[in-house]
């Protein structure tokens, strides 16, 4: 008689298993092609100073004694977590989108400007750090508000509008915060932005949680509690998505917009929302990287976007959309970028780690084709026993 | 004023090219994103031809053999998105994001491996044999390349059976389907030329205007500007030539503007590099009320769907 729920349960189990499988195809294959990269560039080198580096990553000096004496063989590893956080928090604003129906390959320019807001905030105005987070958020909202507004009242694809405003976004941050050399945020001296550790301690995210410094395990600069507050704001998004009417008619209007607008949805309502909020991740994910002291701005670097807001597409579409899933796939693309740097460069350009993962997003564009394979496989495992169960009882009887 | 024409020139037949290749891809219903990856491709690859030569070769056959390995790299490399696509019916948005990342990665692994001792992102070269005079003006052979290549396409778009067949499968493949029109076959064709204009047009846009590329930037969101013109210019190429050269002003604007009139008025490069980019927002929020893409464009073919 309860057939159907476990029906539905055995497919849900069956869904979430073939997409984990389905991402961890992806990787081998990616990675496996990545070796073949690092045996065409320098075969004799490719193992010990390629591809085991890429692999160990953050863990490379975990074992190292000397380093293990003065406490800093964890230090890799912390930089590996510092950029875990805003990359999962750039993957969850695409992940957002993508749920309504949105593609935001904005992330980068709403990253920029989230950085400038938060950045603004701790420089300048010298705020407590949840607030100059708050400011970052908001930055990065109303610069995702754009595309938003351009879709629901001009119809015009909000690809083309986030990739405009990404540089529009980054010309702007630059030109102000530069000003000519004299901008309030800018020290010539380093020709970066001031550190916030010297101008306004207080805008610092702490490192210490309930008594424990972060800082005094991994003895890396800009550890913070970032990672725990990016881990809380997934499933913050996860709830919001699965268990609110609000975050219910945002994936309404993704999948079906008539129908939505049928069932009273306001859609043109729910895209500017789904940007919005789509925009306020990236830009929250920005404060987390720069309050935490993980970088300064060089705002004389007006030919590259940030890489994060790029790679957070990466990091949504390994996690196949969950928000959950985007904090593995996020620490997953973070350890890829750091073992990259840590390849014996002489023989290997980092770039190599970049290559891994474009070619394990470009694998995850057919995911839905391993996902079949996966799904059928397990069909068949599951119905092969229920059938064997099915003989045995026929048997007995 | 010599310097502006000499600019716009270079950057509209930079734009011209690839919005040319977005055409075509379009017209047969894959929405080509990749076009920026597409460009770096094709430029890392001319131009690592380009320094690799040896001096001796006549200008003639250096500037051609640049050319065509710059064009056939970017043909290869759409490949990769018409396989995704086409047969595996991906989307399209996310495979183009994808040859994307990987195009400016790839790049970068070429242009380090080849200054193995400074692993510089940065590539030096010469420039002189694109260049000729004409009057006071210096132009290169891109000009006229482009300028064939956009009277082929009026050509091969609107007066062959070729380019009927291929916009039929971007507008409706189910009834091209119909007549016997093999649509995978027209789709791939679609993506392999627009890879072939993509990458060219990325040599185009590195190699005149200055003798050294730092590939860290990719091509700086040309090919991504280049939709924009397609979209202007209503996937017509007529239109998308003269779309190329009104945003080809904007971009030559950035480059010069310290030398002219307009430094009087104080603004930093970076507000004249945001021009181009607000210039085409401004225009597609007037035209696209009444824009006409082609129907089908972004749809997966699915010979089986009805």
């Amino acid at each position: 008689m309860d057939k159907k729920p476990t029906s539905t349960l055995l497919d849900r189990s069956l869904g979430g298993l073939s997409s984990v499988a389905a991402a961890l195809i992806a990787i081998v294959i990616g990675l496996a092609l990545g070796l073949v990269v690092l045996l065409a560039l320098d075969a004799q080198h490719a193992w010990k100073d390629g591809f085991v580096p890429i692999l160990q990553a953050g863990f490379r000096n975990a074992t190292n004694e000397s380093l293990a004496k003065v406490g800093m063989h964890l230090s890799t590893l912390g930089q590996e977590i510092v950029e875990a956080a805003p990359l999962i928090l750039c993957g969850l604003s695409v992940a957002f989108a993508f749920k309504t129906g949105l593609f935001n390959i904005g992330a980068a320019g709403q990253y920029t400007v989230g950085a400038f807001g938060g950045l603004y905030a701790a420089l300048v105005l010298h705020l407590p750090w949840w607030l100059c987070l708050l400011f970052a958020t908001v930055f990065g909202a109303v610069w995702g508000a754009i595309p938003g507004l351009f879709k629901a009242y001009l119809n015009i694809n909000e690809v083309i509008t986030s990739i405009m405003f990404n540089w529009v976004g980054l010309y702007a941050v630059n030109t102000i915060t530069y000003g000519r050399g004299y901008g309030i945020m800018y020290n010539a001296a380093q020709a970066k932005t001031y550190a916030i550790k010297e101008v306004s301690p207080q805008s610092l995210i702490p490192s210490k949680l309930f008594g424990w410094d972060l800082y005094e395990t991994f003895k890396y600069g800009s550890i913070s509690i970032a990672i725990f507050l990016a881990v809380l704001v997934a499933v913050v998004v996860l709830i919001v998505l699965k268990r609110t009417t609000f975050g219910y008619e945002l994936k309404a209007c993704g999948h079906n917009p008539h129908a939505a607008k049928y069932a009273g949805i306001n859609e043109k309502r729910s895209i500017i929302l789904a940007m919005v909020i789509a925009g306020a991740l990236a830009g929250f994910g920005a404060g987390l990287y720069y309050l935490a002291g993980g970088a300064q701005w060089n705002p004389q670097d007006s030919t590259t976007l940030p890489s994060m807001g790029f790679d957070g597409i990466s990091v949504a579409l390994l996690a196949s959309l969950h928000p959950v899933g985007c904090i593995f796939s996020g620490l997953f693309i973070s350890h890829l970028s750091t073992g990259g740097a840590q390849m014996t460069q002489l023989y290997f350009p980092g770039e190599i780690a970049d290559v891994v993962s474009g070619i394990i997003i470009y694998l995850c564009a057919f995911s839905s084709l391993f996902r079949g394979w996966v799904r059928r496989g397990l069909i068949r495992l599951f119905a092969g026993k229920g059938r064997k169960e099915a003989k045995g009882n026929d048997t007995a009887d | 004023m010599t310097l502006l024409i000499k600019y716009t020139l270079i950057y509209g037949i930079v734009l011209m090219l690839v919005a040319l290749g977005g055409c075509f891809s379009e017209h047969s219903g894959i929405i080509n994103i990749a076009l920026e990856g597409i460009m770096v491709i094709g430029g890392v690859m001319g131009l690592l031809v380009l320094v690799n030569l040896p001096p001796e070769i006549s200008a003639f056959a250096k500037v051609f053999l640049c050319m065509a390995v710059a064009g056939l790299s970017g043909l290869a490399y759409s490949a990769l998105l018409a396989f995704a696509s086409i047969n595996l019916k991906a989307d399209q948005t996310i495979g183009g994001t994808a040859l994307n990342l990987l195009a400016t990665a790839v790049a970068l692994v070429l242009v380090k491996r080849y200054n193995t001792t400074t692993q510089s992102p940065k590539l030096t070269f010469v420039n002189a044999d694109f260049l000729f005079n004409i009057g006071p003006i210096t132009v290169n052979w891109f000009l006229v390349v482009g300028v064939v290549l956009l009277i082929v396409s009026m050509v091969v778009l609107y007066k062959t059976r070729f380019g009927m067949r291929l916009m039929a499968c971007g507008e409706h493949p189910q009834a091209a389907d119909s007549v016997g029109i093999n649509v995978y076959r027209m789709r791939w064709a679609g993506v392999l030329i627009s890879g072939f204009l993509g990458g060219l047009g990325g040599l185009a846009y590195i190699v005149p205007a200055v003798q050294i590329w730092n590939f860290e930037g990719g091509v700086t969101g040309m090919g991504f500007l280049a939709l924009a013109v397609m979209i202007f210019g209503q996937w017509k190429p007529g239109r998308i030539f003269l779309a190329a050269m009104f945003f080809a002003v904007f971009k030559a604007l950035a480059n010069i503007y310290d030398s002219t009139f307009l430094s009087a008025l104080n603004m930093t490069k970076e507000v004249y590099n945001m021009m181009p980019f607000l210039a085409s927002m401004v225009i597609l929020a007037f035209t696209s009320k009444n824009s006409r893409a082609p129907k089908a464009e972004g749809i997966p073919y699915d010979k089986g769907q009805r």
